[in-house]
């Protein structure tokens, strides 16, 4: 068959209902999911800077607190038990409704299909089921904070006995409720995603689409759907268990003679360590969860704008399968100091270290990736360079935190703090922006402004050293973390100047990301029109309109005859070539 | 180039702030502690180069390679520099976690020494109470519905047992230096850690679970003890001390608790 299949066109449907709110276009659904973890990272952003101001200022009378939590901040003086409940949502939200959400629902959905060459998902009605469940996931999590007690203030790992406990503390209650059941739906959801993720992959990439010809985007996507539909399934069977322990009478993580306000629990046998196992088993895989598409769109990016092939494609591609992997053997390090066997410890310690090979893999390989380029200073490219710099240095307090001798001290101190935002938030986040200001065009067929991009980039860039290397250095002087003041110790009182100055270099950061808001939404109506291809890019959705027709490819299917990197090829006249080329 | 200054600024801003130790450990109190510092200072190292040099590189790639109208190279990788950052980059991690093993096997691995003081621990939301054996040097029998905090009976000790009533309880930890610590560590409600800076040790303790902790403190003072697992509203106020006391003044004081 020499010419392309024509397939029949397909039409949006007509309704407004249809097709922007209960849609099963990949498409609408990917902005959806966009929009809400824009949504949400705007709600967790607000709540650290809530914590940040208590932190620096504990007895300040805030109005606007009081506005929002009546009881938790009576006459405007946030209590302890709010500040944890903060703390517990804005952990949870932003791991689960941002760093899952944006990089792989937002933006896998958008562009999986089309740099396959399909024409929607697998399963566009399971796709849109997937959302709507997150979706209301979201609404159960925010409700906790307005029923009897407030949120949980167990923290996102919600550890047994506090959290099977209603009588261990305010939120405690129906607040703890809500917090197992939303995370009970974002599993189901995240379940119904990685199905319908790994049969697209596998089933919808058109002609000539080999699996080493795919892009590393979709390496990406499709290693995280992986990893998504073995960990969420071992959380959600946690949840369950939790639950019943706290409403059925079970005793799964509960252990016996229990005394909590002076009282005896009649609940027996459970071990508190049971959790734990399980929540790492899912928890240490969730961090590649929230890295891996951005590693995939920084190896992307970084080749598009050095027009430079991806330097070791295939030890790219190994280093995320190794990742994962060995992501899965890997949870107990975060147990070093919960009374689990000091042999195991030993144990889960060479195998973390050996994640930092794949690691540095892939950091070198970006290098090399700019290494002999022509790079076009872009923004996308900055916030993809910028990925790797924060990549490396979030990465690097690893090769401490691994080590089960130096976790002895740093356990459960600012310097893990420090290093989960380094890597797992403010990294992801870097690449979720490369994302953004990379894909914008595709999206809304409007480009975003230059100079405010660049702008963005560099004072955030600023901001997050400012905030996250101090830091490191409070957990170093053995701050504990999930303190909501820390008056009642002398050496946390000679720690306030460096808290003092986390705390502004955050305002300064949040400050800056009105930068990004303004761009987006202005962008969005009155940004320069784009082209098909604005990046002079190589991978299947910018052969089409920007927008993109409903159906993707206007009734044809593409056919792929080239590999995704193929920049600066010798002897030829443009320093690219599609993938649809001959 | 300004991307490459940006970088490079950091790296150096990186290295000078935490060169002056602005924040940072306090002193060691104990041998394990001076081990500690020298596992610390070793991963410290390897850890500073690393993310040195890559920045370094980073900011080079970045300002070298800026496109000028010139073509890119065309290639695809290279398996030999591949190997090498794979191979070194192995030696280097694996290397690290072996030469610490050492000292973490010290502290939970090592028999407990002859003649240690053992010292039960129990946290409950939001007070640390410790108990010692006293004169028949044997703990006595407690029963968990005993347990009554306002009393002045945190364990739950059993008067009916002779060997209960001699059992010395406080709320602060005094040990004496110089001498090897045993402790037993337990929890009454949730999960609570007891952390102590200058002994470079962290441990929670887990309801259902007896967990042995060793240690040996030699220099005097004053060490505040933090609690460092999240436990509820109180967390941040779960503080005792250790009381780290010439091992004469301590023989006195726990003679003065058996009373005559």
């Amino acid at each position: 068959m020499s010419e392309p299949a024509a397939v029949p066109v397909h039409h949006a449907p007509r309704g407004f209902v249809r097709r922007y709110i209960f849609s099963t276009d990949h498409k609408v659904i990917g902005l959806q999911y966009f929009f809400l973890a824009l949504f949400s990272v705007l709600v967790g952003m607000l709540l650290s800077l809530a914590m940040r101001y208590h932190l620096t200022n504990p007895d300040a009378k805030v109005r606007l607190f009081e506005m929002l939590w009546p009881d938790g901040a009576a006459g405007g003086l946030m209590t302890p038990e709010l500040y944890l409940s903060l703390m517990t949502i804005h952990g949870t939200i932003m791991v689960f409704f941002v760093l899952t959400t944006a990089p792989q629902s937002g933006f896998g959905n958008y562009f999986l299909p089309l740099q396959i060459g399909a024409e929607d998902m697998a399963f566009p009605v399971l796709n849109m089921l997937s959302f709507w469940t997150t979706f209301l996931a979201l609404v159960v999590l925010l409700a906790a904070f307005f029923v009897e007690g407030g949120a949980p203030l167990g923290g996102w790992t919600a550890y047994p006995p506090l959290s099977a406990i209603p009588a261990a503390g305010p939120g405690q209650g129906m607040g703890m409720t809500l917090w197992i059941a939303s995370v009970g739906l974002f599993c189901v959801a995240s379940l119904m995603g990685a199905i319908n993720f790994i049969t697209t992959i596998i089933d919808l990439r058109c002609t000539g689409m080999t699996l080493a010809r795919m892009p590393l985007t979709v390496w990406g996507w499709f290693v995280t759907a992986i990893i998504s539909l073995l960990a969420f399934g071992v959380l959600l069977a946690a949840a369950v268990l939790l639950l019943l322990d706290r409403g059925a009478g079970t005793s799964f993580y509960v252990p016996g003679g229990l005394i909590v306000n002076d009282r005896l629990l009649d609940h027996k046998g459970g071990s508190p360590l049971l959790w734990q196992h399980l929540f790492w088993f899912f928890g240490h895989p969730e961090v590649y969860i929230a890295i891996l598409p951005g590693m995939g769109l920084v190896s992307q990016v970084l080749s598009v704008f050095a027009r430079k092939p991806v330097f070791g494609y295939k030890a790219m591609v190994t280093a995320m399968l190794a990742i994962a992997v060995l992501g899965f053997v890997v949870w107990g390090h975060h147990m070093f100091v919960s009374g689990m066997s000091p042999y195991s410890a030993i144990a889960f310690s060479v195998l973390t270290m050996t994640i930092g090979v794949p690691s540095a893999i892939k950091t070198f390989n970006w290098i090399g990736t700019l290494w002999g380029g022509s790079i076009r200073f872009e923004t996308p490219l900055l916030f993809a360079a910028g990925f790797v710099s924060l990549f490396v240095a979030g990465g690097i307090s690893g090769i401490f935190l691994g080590q089960p001798t130096l976790d002895l001290y740093l356990h459960d101190t600012y310097f893990v703090v420090a290093h989960f935002h380094m890597i797992m938030g403010v990294a992801a986040i870097f690449g979720i922006f490369a994302a953004t200001y990379y894909w914008f065009p595709k999206m809304f067929g409007r480009s975003m402004h230059s100079a405010l991009g660049k702008a963005h980039f560099y004072l955030t860039f600023i901001g997050v050293y400012l905030i996250f290397v101090p830091m490191h250095s409070v957990g170093l002087a053995g701050n504990p973390r999930r303190y909501p003041d820390f008056k009642e110790f002398e050496f946390l009182a000679e720690l306030g100047g460096a808290h003092t100055f986390i705390s502004l270099a955050a305002y300064f950061t949040a400050a800056v990301q009105l930068l990004f808001l303004a761009n987006l939404f202005w962008s969005m109506w009155k940004g320069r029109p784009a082209a098909a291809n604005p990046w002079e890019a190589t991978t299947l959705e910018w052969t089409v309109a920007s927008p993109p027709p409903h159906d993707n490819f206007g009734g044809v299917t593409p056919q792929v005859h080239q590999g995704a990197y193929e920049y600066s090829v010798p002897g030829r006249s443009r320093d690219y070539v599609m993938q649809s080329e001959p | 180039m300004a991307f490459a200054a940006l970088v490079w600024v950091v790296a150096a801003a990186v290295s000078v702030f935490f060169a002056a130790r602005m924040w940072w450990f306090p002193e060691a109190i104990s041998a394990h502690g001076a081990d500690y510092d020298r596992q610390f200072a070793a991963t410290w190292w390897v850890a500073g180069v690393i993310f040195v040099l890559a920045q370094l590189l980073l900011g080079w790639v970045m300002l070298r390679y800026r496109g000028m109208g010139r073509r890119a190279v065309y290639s695809h990788g290279n398996n030999a520099l591949e190997m090498t950052w794979t191979l070194g980059g192995a030696v280097l991690f694996l290397g690290l976690v072996l030469i610490g093993t050492r000292i973490w096997a010290g502290v939970h691995l090592a028999a407990p020494r002859a003649g240690a003081l053992e010292v039960e621990v129990s946290a409950k939301q939001f007070a640390w109470s410790y108990r010692y054996k006293g004169p028949d040097n044997r703990f006595g029998r407690t029963r968990p519905e005993l347990a009554n905090d306002s009393a002045g009976n945190p364990f739950g000790l059993d008067e009916s047992d002779e060997a209960a009533r001699d059992d010395v309880v406080t709320a602060m930890l005094r040990v004496p230096a110089g001498r090897p610590v045993v402790l037993m560590l337990t929890a009454k409600d949730v999960i609570h850690n007891f952390f102590v800076r200058e002994l470079r040790i962290k441990q929670d303790t887990v309801p259902g679970m007896r967990i042995p902790l060793s240690f040996q403190a030699e220099k005097p003072g004053r060490y505040e003890v933090a609690c460092s697992e999240l436990c509820g509203l109180g967390h941040h106020q779960m503080r005792s001390t250790l009381l780290v006391m010439p091992a004469e003044e301590f023989d006195a004081w726990m003679r003065e608790q058996a009373g005559p």
